[in-house]
């Protein structure tokens, strides 16, 4: 089965390799003390592009991601090397860490409903943001509940806690949250490892729809996953960025890595 | 196909006799308490009025009332836990939100384990050398609430950690990600979360605040006063050792006085526990994960 890949950019756009860059990354390391997770990974990420990354465990893909929006700062004894650069600038030297983090959304693998109402979850990083007014508040929160394709679940209760709603829906609570940061790009990991597959659909949905106005990586262990969604996938094994594909090469079997069409084939990991 | 073999048969005798056998430790565990109640109550009730309450003591402690040990108690526990809730609080949000893992904290937890290890006597030494003596508290409340909340200040410390750490992580990251700073975190999602822990601790910390003798003994608590403290510049009487005293000090005094006293100082602790008890229940419904 191959399905039409609903991802390809709109016609008349330009091919995602012209499109600005919005995120590079140059010769990144991470290591946690004496084990290395991530060595000397390079790509560039191209604006309204769904990026894919895909490896088996332990290949770094979530150290990756914590680089990128500086979450090392909570891991004790994590160590980044190289750069990261959002729109031409080095990460690592934003002196205002948390604007940084407000412009990069993040879905986590498991669903994240914070023990706030569903309302308050939303309206949480506006209001991080120094957002006051009501009338603002409840429309971020109707419009990003309602991309995330959870308002009409929950339009009529959004003061119960977010943590009792269902996974898939967190899962899409969480992504409405990361949309209410206004971001300019989205790393998701692994979001449906948690979720059944009917709210994967729908989450794969609003990521297509999200393509247009913002830059998504999209960590996944599901290479099928990243066939439907990514325009290019990098692949991931033991901290070693092995090629950045066409994702469409990855089936082709048009791959210069013998072990990137062994993981795609399912040979192992 | 479902018949049991002789193992089976074996497992299933040692799991019943387990079962009965720590159950009846747990029984073993609450007759004393049942039977202490008991004791004071059929002992002490006689004693106790609304007068017993609000008098003070007469002929030589051996009637009257406890009403400036009653209030000296309060005073005790308020002053002690204004210096130990928010200290204890603060240092243990930083313990466990702020502070890495390395030496110097690990030496600082030993430090509290070995705090709390330190017997009450010892800490009223400290008492009358650091506040009395050094600071010229005099033996005043203030001095003996000092000495009671350095001595409780462990207990807050770790209950209020655990509480604390009981929160899943992940609430912690997907605020940081959203660009929350640490402390935005732990007033929006983590305090909230982690309250009906930390009044447990707090609960602990009244309860033996309350019936503590030795600390004060030294610091702030005197026999037998005429006047009622009116600033923490006072010495105050305390009921703990309002009971000391007219068990082992005072001759003549009726049998059933002191267990009245007692009584009183269990029910003093007890209600405080159950308000707190409640005030946790309510606070615990709100929050769910």
């Amino acid at each position: 089965m191959n399905p039409a890949r609903p991802s390809s950019p709109p016609p008349g756009a330009p091919p995602p390799d012209e499109r600005p860059v919005v995120l590079s990354v140059r010769d990144l390391g991470v290591r946690y003390g004496d084990h290395v997770a991530l060595r000397s990974v390079s790509f560039d990420i191209h604006q309204g592009e769904i990026f894919g990354i895909i490896g088996p465990a332990n290949s770094g893909k979530t150290s990756l991601l914590r680089a990128i929006n500086r979450m090392d700062e909570f891991v004790d004894g994590m160590s980044v090397s190289g750069t990261v650069e959002l729109f031409g600038r080095d990460v690592r030297r934003v002196r205002n860490v948390y604007a940084l983090r407000r412009r990069i959304g993040v879905v986590f693998p498991l669903p994240v409903g914070l023990p706030l109402t569903v309302y308050d979850n939303v309206a949480m990083a506006p209001r991080l943001a120094g957002v006051r007014d009501k009338a603002t508040l409840d429309e971020t929160v109707e419009r990003c509940l309602r991309r995330a394709a959870l308002w009409d679940e929950v339009k009529d209760r959004l003061d119960t806690l977010g943590s009792l709603l269902s996974g898939g829906q967190q899962q899409r609570l969480t992504i409405a949250r990361a949309l209410s940061q206004d971001p300019d790009i989205l790393l998701l990991d692994e979001f449906s490892i948690a979720v059944d597959p009917v709210t994967t659909m729908r989450i794969e949905d609003v990521l297509r729809q999200l393509r247009d106005e913002m830059t998504i990586v999209l960590v996944t262990n599901l290479v099928q996953q990243a066939r439907r969604l990514a325009d290019r996938t990098a692949f991931l094994l033991m901290g070693e960025c092995v090629e950045v594909v066409d994702t469409e090469q990855l089936f082709t079997g048009d791959v210069a890595d013998e072990r990137t069409r062994h993981y795609v084939e399912g040979r192992f990991g | 196909m479902f018949s049991s073999t002789p193992l089976d048969a074996r497992n299933k005798r040692i799991q019943n006799r387990v079962r009965i056998l720590f159950g009846l430790m747990t029984v073993l565990l609450v007759l004393p308490v049942l039977l202490i109640l008991g004791l004071l109550v059929y002992k002490g009730a006689p004693v106790i009025s609304l007068e017993f309450l609000l008098t003070s003591p007469t002929e030589g402690m051996t009637a009257g009332g406890i009403m400036p040990a009653l209030l000296g108690t309060i005073w005790l526990v308020s002053v002690a836990l204004l210096v130990s809730v928010p200290v204890g609080v603060a240092a243990a949000i930083f313990l466990s939100e702020y502070a890495r893992d390395n030496w110097v904290t690990r030496v600082i937890n030993l430090a509290i384990i070995n705090l709390a290890g330190v017997p009450s006597i010892v800490h009223a030494l400290f008492g009358v050398g650091a506040f009395v003596l050094f600071f010229r508290f005099g033996t005043s409340i203030l001095a003996a609430s000092l000495t009671l909340g350095i001595m409780t200040l462990p207990v807050v410390i770790v209950s209020t950690r655990e509480a604390l750490q009981a929160v899943p992580h992940a609430f912690r990251e997907a605020c940081w990600a959203m660009g929350a700073t640490r402390w935005q975190t732990i007033w929006r999602v983590v305090l909230p979360n982690a309250v009906s822990g930390i009044l447990t601790g707090i609960i602990l910390e009244v309860s033996r605040t309350a019936g503590e003798t030795a600390p004060i003994m030294f610091t702030g608590a005197a026999f037998f006063l005429p006047y009622l403290p009116v600033s923490v510049y006072d010495q105050t009487m305390a009921l703990s050792l309002h009971l000391f005293v007219i068990s082992t000090q005072v001759p003549g005094v009726p049998e059933a006085l002191p267990f009245g006293v007692a009584l009183v100082l269990i029910a003093l602790v007890l209600t405080m526990n159950a308000t707190s008890i409640v005030f946790r229940t309510v606070l615990r419904r709100r929050r769910k994960w």
